[in-house]
């Protein structure tokens, strides 16, 4: 194996054993273990290309979406391997939230919070309904600037506040993990802010997982870190150490800009 | 030396002009041909009809040939309407519609999942040849199949049959480019919390394209509003108003057609025209308004 270093992490949520990725036998990632520690963020950070994506989605099996995908390996939540349960069931443990915001442009802001239990055709009761999408849109930071235009399309929100929306909406299943693919890539920096500071207050009730290529976003927001090059992990360890003292050579040549 | 040079470049750049607006009159004269047949046919049509549209003309069926004799002859309006072929357009278009929509949408559906497959791409190409089937052969199809073999006889339901296989295709065809539309991203939205794909297509996708089928479906009807060759051989036309899907029934093009045929009525021609024009035009406006708010 490769990896420079294994964190020891106590009281794993997820734990990938040897996963392996490939489009049409073209291996995207390659031998990945890792356990990630419940009620962290963890960064998976590397150059464009290197199956950040990927192995990301393969955490809530959306990349069995391609075709020609195989999966070789386990991924485990909480001890069960997410490759035996329906797909279906596993991704509302696991919300996920996308590079750009994509709130449903028919549905109002409180039926975008509410959309995983409306369209997987959930009863709940009006009251629950009403405090489900309250106590999301409170977390994400946005109730007090929607609460006036909760039925109003999703779509009038700036792109920051259409992003923490769909943070919202992804919430409001009370998932154990959050997916999120460069989350802030398209936005700007104070809207940035917002959400690195969401994060981080989020990670008291969920354990969050993020692929960014923002280093320094990595740096302020994750408490472990995980480097990809070319489908394989190369490092991973505590963000502090790994950016003050990265033990592989391709890790520090990526934080030190000299690829990437 | 710099006097010659500034006249060449003036010279140049006159030329240019010239140039230019030689390519502006030809585009102004080449959009008035081709706007000025519909608004030629627009003016003949409010001209020519727009005595003889009334209530009257909505609510009655046609009169007979010598009712209009006599009244032509003393220089009055000719008496009665077309509600005969209003009301049989109206039943053959929402049978034609209620058949073609639902099998249209879904096998739309079926080709954009299957995006490449062999099936798929069968599927998609008889699509594109049954709509370019003249409309008469399919009259003679549904002739063979529903007068011959359902109906025993001229019905509307065989004119519905006909205009629905019409409008089949385009709807399938829109279906598909409206859903190839929409932004995998909302898909993906949808899947990662947890719905199962059949529910994306209906509650995510299908509502998300509205619009872009509504328009789609919008034009078939408004293709089929006039389609008079496939009526002839299926739904043949009665002078009564008539409900029974098993039996001849008008249609306002079929009317336009009969009052051709018969010197007595020809002041009857330009209203029924006008009427299904102005149907057909409503139909194409409230689509484009679709489609523009679509953007
Ligand atoms: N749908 C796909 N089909 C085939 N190859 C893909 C597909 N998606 C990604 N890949 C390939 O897998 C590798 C990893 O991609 P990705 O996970 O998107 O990387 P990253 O997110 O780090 O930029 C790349 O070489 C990419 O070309
Ligand atoms: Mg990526």
């Amino acid at each position: 194996m490769t990896i420079s270093t294994i964190a020891e992490v106590k009281n794993p949520i997820l734990s990938l054993k040897d996963l392996s990725i490939a489009y049409d036998k073209n291996y995207a990632v390659k031998n990945v273990s890792v356990e990630i520690k419940k009620n962290t963020v963890t960064a998976i950070m590397g150059p464009s290309g290197c199956g950040k994506s990927t192995l990301l989605r393969a955490l809530n099996r959306m990349h069995e979406l391609y075709e020609n995908i195989t999966t070789e390996g386990e991924a485990l939540l909480n001890g069960q391997n997410i490759y035996e349960m329906p797909a279906i069931k596993l991704r509302r443990h696991m919300g996920m939230v996308f590079q750009r915001p994509n709130p449903f442009p028919t549905m109002s802001i409180y039926d975008n919070v509410i959309a995983g239990y409306k369209l997987n055709g959930i009863r709940t009761k009006k009251q629950e309904r009403d405090e489900i999408v309250e106590r999301s849109l409170r977390d994400v930071a946005l109730w007090e600037e929607v609460k006036d235009s909760l039925f109003k399309k999703g779509t009038f929100l700036s792109g920051g506040q259409q992003q923490r929306l769909c943070i919202a909406r992804a919430l409001a299943f009370s998932p154990e993990v959050i997916l999120m693919d460069e989350p802030t890539s398209a936005l700007d920096p104070i809207a940035t802010s917002k959400i690195e500071d969401l994060l981080v207050k989020l990670k008291e009730h969920y354990t969050i997982v993020l692929v960014t290529h923002n280093m320094s976003q990595a740096a302020r927001i994750s408490d472990y870190s995980l480097f990809m090059y070319l489908g394989e992990l190369v490092e991973y360890g505590k963000t502090k150490n790994m950016f003050t003292n990265p033990i592989d050579p391709r890790t520090e040549e990526y934080l030190t800009g000299k690829f990437g | 030396m710099e006097s010659i040079h500034a006249l060449k470049s003036q010279d140049h750049s006159s030329g240019r002009l010239r140039k230019d607006k030689l390519v502006l009159g030809g585009v102004i004269v080449l959009s008035l041909v081709t706007i000025s047949p519909i608004i030629l046919i627009i003016w003949k049509l409010v001209a020519e009809g727009y005595r003889q549209i009334s209530l009257d003309f909505l609510i009655k069926n046609t009169p007979d040939t010598f009712e209009a004799m006599t009244a032509v002859a003393n220089g009055e309006l000719i008496p009665g309407g077309i509600a005969n072929g209003i009301v049989g357009t109206l039943l053959m278009v929402v049978l034609a519609s209620a058949l073609a929509i639902p099998i249209g949408v879904l096998t739309g559906i079926y080709l954009y999942e299957n995006q490449g497959s062999f099936m798929a791409n069968l599927t998609r190409n008889i699509s594109d040849i049954l709509q370019g089937v003249p409309s008469i052969v399919l009259g003679l199809i549904s002739y063979l199949w529903v007068v011959k073999h359902i109906t025993m006889g001229f019905s509307a339901l065989a004119g519905s049959v006909s205009l629905s296989i019409m409008m089949l295709p385009m709807i399938v065809r829109s279906t598909e480019e409206t859903l190839k539309m929409i932004p995998e991203s909302l898909k993906e939205a949808a899947l990662a919390l947890g719905v199962p794909y059949h529910k994306v297509i209906l509650r995510v996708l299908i509502p998300t394209g509205f619009s872009g089928l509504l328009t789609g479906i919008l034009l078939g009807i408004s293709r089929i509003l006039g389609e008079t060759a496939p009526l002839m051989l299926t739904a043949l036309g009665s002078s009564t108003i008539n409900l029974d899907m098993t039996k001849p029934t008008s249609a306002i093009p079929l009317l336009i057609w009969e009052f051709y045929n018969d010197p007595n009525m020809i002041g009857l021609i330009w209203s029924s025209s006008l009427l299904l024009m102005a149907m057909i035009l409503i139909l194409n406006l409230v689509s484009k308004q679709l489609a523009a708010k679509r953007r």
